[in-house]
């Protein structure tokens, strides 16, 4: 079998359409690279420029003056001085709220066996199979017949909704991963089943666990739609936040300088997941 | 330093209706090294698994030196397990590993460095403490295990198919520097296989176990010539078996008649064992009464100091066909002539007679041939040699 797959390989490379097929490969990265300039990196750039731009006048590529002026300007607005720590707040407590919650019922998950644990577990897909928004209306609706709409407890509920998949199945496949008999040797050599949790399973799991904890803080912190139609209208966020200043003020550098602010987390994200998390961990999270 | 028994040790899951170990009773001396020997799903890692506490026997008990130990969790258990898995901790140096139990009983630092120094000398690996698991060999990681088992001084050692994810060469090796540390020391040790090569050239006595039960408990060399059961007789090396009837004071096999022993009660589901080398063998036609089953060569197989014969005799079989699919095997001195295709004649100069319910019977036709304890030598070297031809 192997050597018959080989052979045909090999006589594969020499003919006209193999080296047609290998150019087309060529050709189909470079567009895909081209894409994610004119998608991704050039809209980046942009904004980054509008940040740190005073003035920006036709036909210039880039901004015509730079200054820092609109960050003084932007950061010291009232709705951002306030918005700013209550986004971080909420994210703070909502994620421990979740982890407080979601880590012990992934343990359950990997380790237990009980009725109905499959359909439970398939249950968390539900909130992302369906329109998001669709569902948070219909949980606003009960929200305000229980008097929760515009309060802080509000949006903490409606986000934990939100962080539940990530919470539950990453955490669950990483306990999972641990193989039974590295606990069973543990116990073996006089280990409590506390401890070989502590220094046997935990130390194992951290590096999938601290993943879930900071993908859940960051799509929280970056969470609008919950927040919006159960926040308003006391409860302003970030990303709320930045939706009206894009909709409603004329100064682009307000938003511009707002959208940089939140990228933030989502980049001290990527240098974590890089020199911590192994590649596999987050992919692994939905392989359960 | 320990003496283990199991008592009616019986083990069933929830679900299922036969019981994963049925009604297990042994004793195990001080200093033995006994090896649990059998198929996959036989019982034998839930038998070890009980000992060591990860299972809980739903009746019965494990004592050791006389105390029982049923009641205690695997941490309180005065046993070590050694697993088939790799279950080195992936996030501790080597160091880490051997020392985390000596740590919990809080012994001092300059005498966990010493232990975990003596323990790693022990299994050939000094040297080795600083390095992580994953930067290990395979045989390396079972030694550390090996180390990690031995350092706290069990009194029971366990070992649960411990290398049978090495290669054939290195899992010969480990074996045997298992069992000159085993000698050294003087441990009890229970090791669990499926492997009856090494389980023959480990144990003193080996438990061969089938379907839950405990079939037979006997020396290798007892297991190896008298097996209790049907079971234990095709399982342990290779052997030749044959439905029989019985006619009168003979049993019939196929057109061939042997002697039937004397004390047989049974008329029916009566097998015929013979072991490769309990054959003699000649051109046909000779002095004595014995019938000979006349065959033809089907393949001669040269393992070097052996031949293995493959002898097609279709008078032992209704049809052609079957006979060609039940080659009776036979093993030839190097020096006797065996061409494929060469006619033959087989005396069975040694089989075992097994009815259902009834102990085994062995006849022997030919008293004269063979001092037994040096046949059973010769045919536990052929048994290692053949398989390690298998293996490789």
């Amino acid at each position: 079998m192997a050597s018959q797959s080989l052979t045909r390989t090999g006589e594969q490379a020499f003919t006209p359409s193999y080296v047609l097929k290998g150019f087309r490969r060529e050709s189909l990265s470079l567009l895909l690279i081209v894409l994610l300039f004119i998608v991704i990196i050039g809209p980046m750039m942009t904004v980054i420029f509008w940040a740190f731009a005073e003035q920006w006048r036709y036909p210039s590529l880039v901004p015509t003056k730079w200054g820092l002026s609109y960050w003084a300007e932007t950061l010291s607005r009232a709705d951002v001085t306030s918005a700013l720590p209550l986004s971080i707040g909420l994210a703070s407590v909502v994620t421990l709220l979740s982890a407080v919650i979601c880590l012990p019922a992934s343990y359950a998950f990997a380790r237990m066996n009980f009725p109905g644990r499959q359909g439970l577990l398939l249950s968390f897909l539900a909130t992302n199979a369906f329109p998001r928004f669709g569902l948070y209306v219909s949980i606003a609706v009960v929200f305000f017949r229980l008097n929760l709409i515009g309060t802080i407890p509000g949006v903490i509920l409606i986000q934990i909704v939100n962080t539940l998949l990530l919470m539950i199945w990453i955490p669950t496949a990483a306990f999972q991963n641990v193989d039974r008999s590295l606990e069973e040797a543990a116990l073996d050599v006089g280990a409590s089943r506390w401890r070989v949790f502590l220094q046997i399973t935990l130390p194992m799991v951290l590096p999938a666990l601290s993943a879930a904890i900071l993908l859940t803080f960051v799509s929280t912190f970056y969470e609008a739609q919950g927040a919006l139609i159960v926040g308003v209208p006391n409860i302003r966020t970030m990303p709320v936040l930045m939706y009206s200043i894009i909709n409603s003020q004329v100064i682009v550098q307000y938003g511009a300088v707002i959208s940089l602010v939140l990228w933030l987390p989502s980049l001290l994200l990527l240098i974590f997941a890089q020199r911590f998390v192994r590649g596999n961990t987050i992919s692994a999270g939905f392989g359960v | 330093m320990a003496t283990l028994e199991l008592v009616g040790l019986t083990k069933q899951f929830s679900g299922n209706n036969v019981a994963a170990v049925h009604d297990v009773n042994l004793n195990v001396a001080d200093g033995e090294f006994l090896c649990i020997l059998g198929p996959s799903g036989c019982g034998k890692s839930t038998t070890l698994r009980m000992i060591g506490g990860f299972e809980e026997p739903t009746a019965g008990d494990v004592r050791i030196d006389g105390q029982s130990v049923v009641n205690l969790p695997p941490n309180r258990r005065p046993t070590a397990m050694v697993f088939q898995k790799y279950t080195l901790w992936p996030h501790m140096r080597v160091y880490d590993n051997i020392a985390f139990g000596l740590r919990l009983h809080h012994i001092p630092k300059a005498h966990i460095d010493r232990e975990v120094k003596s323990s790693l000398e022990m299994v050939g690996l000094a040297g080795y403490d600083q390095r992580y698991p994953s930067q290990l060999s395979g045989g390396e990681q079972q030694r550390v295990a090996l180390a990690r088992a031995l350092v706290l001084k069990p009194k029971i050692l366990l070992l649960d198919e411990p290398f049978s994810n090495l290669d054939a060469l290195l899992r010969v090796r480990l074996r045997e520097e298992l069992h000159a540390i085993q000698r050294r020391i003087e441990i009890t040790a229970i090791f669990v296989t499926h492997d009856q090569e090494e389980a023959l050239s480990l144990a003193d006595r080996i438990a061969v176990m089938n379907a839950g039960h405990l079939e037979q408990l006997d020396k290798p060399s007892q297991i190896y010539a008298h097996p209790k059961s049907l079971f234990v007789a095709d399982f342990i090396g290779v052997m030749n078996i044959f439905p029989a009837e019985r006619r009168g004071d003979s049993l019939r096999i196929g057109q061939y008649s042997v002697k039937a022993p004397a004390n047989l009660s049974a008329d029916a589901g009566i097998s015929i064992a013979v072991r490769p080398e309990d054959f003699s063998f000649g051109a046909a036609g000779r002095s004595d009464s014995t019938e000979p089953w006349l065959g033809t060569i089907d393949q001669s197989i040269d393992l070097g100091h052996y031949r293995k014969v493959l002898v097609v005799v279709p008078g032992l079989f209704p049809d052609q066909a079957t006979a060609m699919m039940h080659r009776v095997k036979v093993y030839m001195p190097k020096a006797a002539e065996a061409r494929e295709g060469d006619s033959i004649a087989l005396y069975p100069r040694r089989y075992l007679v097994y009815a259902d319910h009834i102990q085994p019977l062995e006849i022997r036709t030919d008293l004269t041939s063979t001092d037994e304890n040096l046949s059973d030598n010769l045919a536990r070297v052929a048994i290692a040699s053949e398989q390690l031809a298998n293996s490789g």
